[in-house]
């Protein structure tokens, strides 16, 4: 018997589509995990699961749920170290940057002055976008001077002191669509292309999913980006440009909802095979 | 069956349903979470917060 510690929050389609391929798996039990729920008593922990999949909403409670887990000997899917990575575009730039795996230029700054200075630096349009976020969220596209002024000064003014901290990328003409993969291990096991006539692609704000075949260049960079921040389950975002596939941003609790049938991949049951061979042996999660 | 907490409609539960699951009533469009599967309860959705996403 295998014991899966399933770690969520609220359960989306994603998370039902994996219960129910746990549901169907001989010799597996599933332990549903709600992150509201949980209290750990650090260093007296004693879970009783072989593995622990993270499918948590907020990225705070999954780092630390993790890292939790993990200090109390157990296996997670992905590591509380992939998560750190992926949950800050900051290091997974970095990350990216130390691997050789390609992606368009990148700046960091900490004050309005010296990131104005940069914008200016690389040049207009540049995107500034907050170093914890997802769904396309708080991205601003900056045209112009007058453009970036004005969001440093919201930002400072408005934000956190997480705002404060500002990633910049150049940006990247992708033509009304970008690429998602999905990697998991040592495998990309399919990808779509994200259409929308807004210069954001995701899904989650509209963007509409097709299949995007699978080149070997796109495989290999995939694989190459996913190892990068340390390998498991995980999406991968790529522009298309002149110069070749560029990598945007690694997902590390991917959805899929609107790409099993796009892909004609079934995506749940490959995370659940990769979650119970973690259990089993070594070298995983 | 249950109402929705928002808008007094049926909300329609299917015998899959799970504890935690997101559905939208049918009749407001409100999101809600499934907090309860014996009997069935719903509440409206957690709003999101700046850290969710993938």
């Amino acid at each position: 018997m295998i014991r899966v510690g399933f770690l969520h929050s609220v359960i989306r389609p994603e998370e039902k589509l994996l219960i129910k391929e746990f549901q169907a798996r001989d010799k597996v039990h599933l332990e549903m995990v709600d992150d509201r729920k949980l209290i750990y008593n650090l260093g007296k922990d004693k879970f009783d699961y072989d593995v622990v999949l993270e499918r948590c909403i907020n990225h705070s409670r999954a780092l630390h749920a993790l890292r939790l887990f993990e200090s109390a000997g157990l296996k997670c899917v992905n590591s509380s170290q992939v998560a750190a990575i992926c949950g800050d575009k900051i290091l997974t730039s970095i990350h990216l940057q130390e691997r050789g795996v390609p992606q368009p230029e990148v700046r960091i700054a900490f004050t309005e002055e010296s990131t104005l200075q940069a914008i200016e630096e690389m040049g207009y349009p540049v995107v500034l976008k907050p170093a914890v976020g997802s769904w396309g969220r708080l991205l601003s596209k900056v045209n112009d001077r007058d453009a970036a002024e004005t969001v440093l000064e919201h930002k400072a003014t408005l934000g956190t002191y997480h705002h404060s901290i500002f990633y910049l990328q150049k940006y990247i003409e992708k033509h009304g669509r970008d690429i998602r993969s999905f990697v998991i291990g040592d495998q990309c096991i399919g990808a779509i292309y994200r259409t929308s006539e807004h210069w954001i692609t995701n899904t989650a704000r509209g963007g509409a999913a097709q299949n995007c075949p699978l080149t070997e260049e796109l495989k290999e960079l995939s694989v190459k980006a996913a190892r990068a921040v340390g390998g498991g389950v995980v999406a991968i975002d790529l522009f298309e440009t002149e110069r070749g596939l560029l990598v945007n941003e690694v997902n590390y609790t991917m959805e899929f909802r609107n790409s099993i049938e796009t892909t004609g991949v079934n995506i749940p049951r490959l995370i659940v095979d990769y979650v119970l061979q973690a259990a089993q042996g070594p070298g995983h999660g | 069956m249950v109402e929705c907490p928002v808008c007094g409609g049926s909300v329609k539960l299917g015998e899959d349903t799970v504890q935690g699951e997101l559905i939208a009533c049918a009749e407001c469009g409100t999101e809600l979470e499934v907090t309860g599967v014996d009997p069935f309860t719903v509440a409206e959705a957690p709003k999101e917060e700046e850290d969710w996403g993938e």
